[in-house]
């Protein structure tokens, strides 16, 4: 299949060497919405995936990939990797294609996606794709399993990092609030929660589902210390704004929460919980595909 | 058989506070019951390896999978009906699926959190646990064996449930060969019956294989500690010897040891075969004992339940 969207090496070299944050937020701001674009040709020709999650979480995954996180892609197993559990495992599509384009795997297996034989799973799998460090699918084991992670680092006197991407449907599960309260007893120093708050799940808006809000104070309520500020969970400069924010902190653990967009960037898909699933058929995928390369080529002015 | 002085719970406590100098990556997590499992005697000695997170159950095993990750090795501690139902997702989507080496010690197993009642009785674990890709299952007889299936299981790659008792039972392996996962440990020769047992009822069906012999019935036995993956050569070799099996264990008849030994003779060995275990109901509050005789477990039953297989006669 041509997914001719796929970065570059070149493209993708130069991001990773780029001094000048603005100049890399904005590449990678680019860099996020070519993602988008081979996340919707996959779904769209493999008839099967979750677009609506995927792209909501284009920007947050692309900037902890391609910025925060002390990873080797060819050396996904290090053990003092940074670790990042993607708790809101439909977001798989997006998460191998930026895994792939980061250099753990080859970008044109991505073209394999829900294929029998592949090595990339309908949901995250630790055992079978390079650089997941954790499989999820089912929701809601994400905090307490980078806990776990953040208590190793603790106890074997390392610093990495413990990242958990938690999205609205893990946080109506009652065992991501088992893990709330419980970091907060423990607080392990590094662990880091990072809410992709797009607000709606498979059924419908989480304000009719199951509201989470006011989701700062309950978090504080739990005694988490959670970012004053609410960022822009689709601008890399906000994400990297909130990075630095992160790198401040000295109380564990930390939460910062993404105002987000479920299916950003397609007019028609974006916040509708109808395209948390479905099939993209031939037309929507003509019309969602020409919104995402007039947005790339927008971005592509400003690098 | 020497009579017991301590519970196997308490001896598993003991065993992790012995084997935590050898094992320092070993850590010890349980969800507000260590008074009861025992896990209190290590995290009074290595408070900062000993991880309480309430009652929380799902949460604990998730933690540990995530420790597991990184290369630690913990021990889950609380209640055996309580990991394998509260934490099942867990076990199965988390520790299984990634085959982490994570030890699940599931204890009150059975119905020896006699006076609790059928809330706290644990009577199908085994069959969930079995059900497992990737899983192994240790079902220890005495305080001996579950010393031995835990040092055994810290040496595996993969994830282990081990069953114990709450009760002081009856030390049968003081000076036997260790436990080895996998391998059924024959305790006697015969020929006219194979009876296949695990748990805590391994000291009655000692008991009713003698009373057996006595009546001139032989009775191979073989205590099945490792009901997942089972040693398949071991059991083969005597039933197609015996010809007719017996299995026992403190569990409910559906799924269990019973289930395993049926699902490996129905394809590879046809037997007669008969189950003596927990009938496919809840039980009650009650003395150990008492409850495990009411509920089909003794060693009349094993041996009634043995010479009705060997005189051919329909249980």
């Amino acid at each position: 299949m041509a997914v001719v969207e796929t970065a570059s090496r070149v493209d993708i070299d130069r991001v990773l060497g780029e001094p000048d944050r603005g100049r890399k937020a904005a590449q990678l701001q680019h860099l996020a919405q070519q993602f988008r674009i081979t996340v919707l040709d996959i779904l769209h020709e493999k008839g099967t995936g979750h677009w609506g999650g995927a792209a909501s979480a284009a920007e947050l995954l692309v900037s902890l990939y391609f910025d925060a996180l002390n990873v080797r892609p060819d050396e996904p197993l290090w053990a003092d990797r940074d670790r990042l559990v993607v708790s809101k495992g439909h977001a798989s599509c997006m998460l191998y294609t930026v895994l792939a384009n980061r250099g753990f795997f080859p970008a044109g297996e991505l073209s394999t996606f829900r294929q029998l034989n592949s090595r990339l799973q309908g949901h995250p799998c630790m055992h079978t794709t390079p650089g997941v460090d954790m499989s999820t699918g089912s929701l809601g084991h994400g905090a307490s399993v980078a806990l776990g992670m953040a208590l190793s680092a603790r106890v074997l006197r390392k610093i990495w990092w413990s990242y958990v991407l938690i999205g609205d449907g893990d946080l109506n599960e009652g065992q991501t609030w088992e893990a709330i309260m419980a970091a907060a007893k423990f607080k392990p120093p590094r662990l880091v929660a990072l809410v992709d708050y797009n607000k709606v799940q498979l059924d419908g808006p989480s304000d009719e589902i199951m509201p989470m809000d006011p989701l700062a104070d309950k978090l504080r309520a739990f005694r988490w210390n959670v970012a004053p500020a609410v960022y822009d969970g689709h601008s890399v400069a906000d994400i990297f704004e909130s990075f630095e924010w992160i790198r401040r902190q000295q109380d564990w653990p930390a939460a910062v929460i993404y105002k987000t967009h479920k299916g950003r960037g397609v007019s028609f898909m974006e916040d509708n919980a109808f395209w948390h699933g479905a099939v993209i058929d031939d037309a929507s995928h003509a019309t969602a595909r020409a919104e995402l390369l007039a947005t790339l080529a927008e971005l592509e002015a400003k690098l | 058989m020497a009579a017991a002085g301590i519970s196997m719970r308490e001896a598993f406590g003991q065993a992790l506070v012995g084997l935590a100098g050898s094992h320092p990556e070993m850590m010890v997590l349980d969800a507000d019951v260590s008074a009861s499992s025992r896990t209190v005697l290590f995290g009074k000695q290595y408070p900062d390896r000993f991880f309480n997170v309430g009652v929380a159950e799902a949460n604990m095993i998730d933690i540990a999978a995530g420790m597991a990750t990184c290369g630690l090795r913990p021990v889950v501690n609380t209640f055996a009906l309580f990991i394998t139902l509260k934490g099942a997702d867990q076990v199965r989507n988390i520790v299984c699926y990634n085959n982490l080496p994570v030890v699940l010690a599931g204890t009150y197993a059975g119905l020896s959190d006699s006076f609790d009642g059928a809330s706290h009785q644990s009577v199908l674990d085994v069959a969930i646990m079995r059900a497992m890709p990737n899983m192994t299952v240790v079902v220890p007889a005495d305080n001996v064996e579950v010393r031995q299936a835990l040092e055994a299981a810290l040496r595996r790659d993969g994830p282990t449930y081990i069953r114990i008792c709450r009760n002081p039972t009856p030390v049968l392996f003081e000076d036997a060969a260790p436990l080895e996962i996998g391998r059924i440990r024959k305790l006697r020769d015969g020929a006219d019956l194979t009876i296949a047992v695990c748990g805590i009822p391994t000291y009655m069906a000692i008991e009713a294989a003698g009373r057996l012999a006595a009546a001139g019935i032989s009775v191979d036995l073989l205590e099945v500690s490792t009901v997942k993956p089972i040693d398949e050569a071991a059991l083969l070799e005597s039933v197609r010897k015996t010809g007719k099996v017996l299995t026992v264990e403190e569990h409910t008849v559906v799924g269990g040891l019973g289930g395993a030994v049926a699902e490996i003779l129905g394809r590879r060995a046809p037997a007669r075969m008969d189950f003596v275990g927990v009938p496919d109901c809840f039980a009650e509050s009650g003395p150990y004992m008492e409850l495990l005789s009411k509920y089909g477990i003794s060693t009349q039953e094993i041996e009634s339940r043995a010479r009705q297989l060997v005189e051919g006669v329909a249980a």
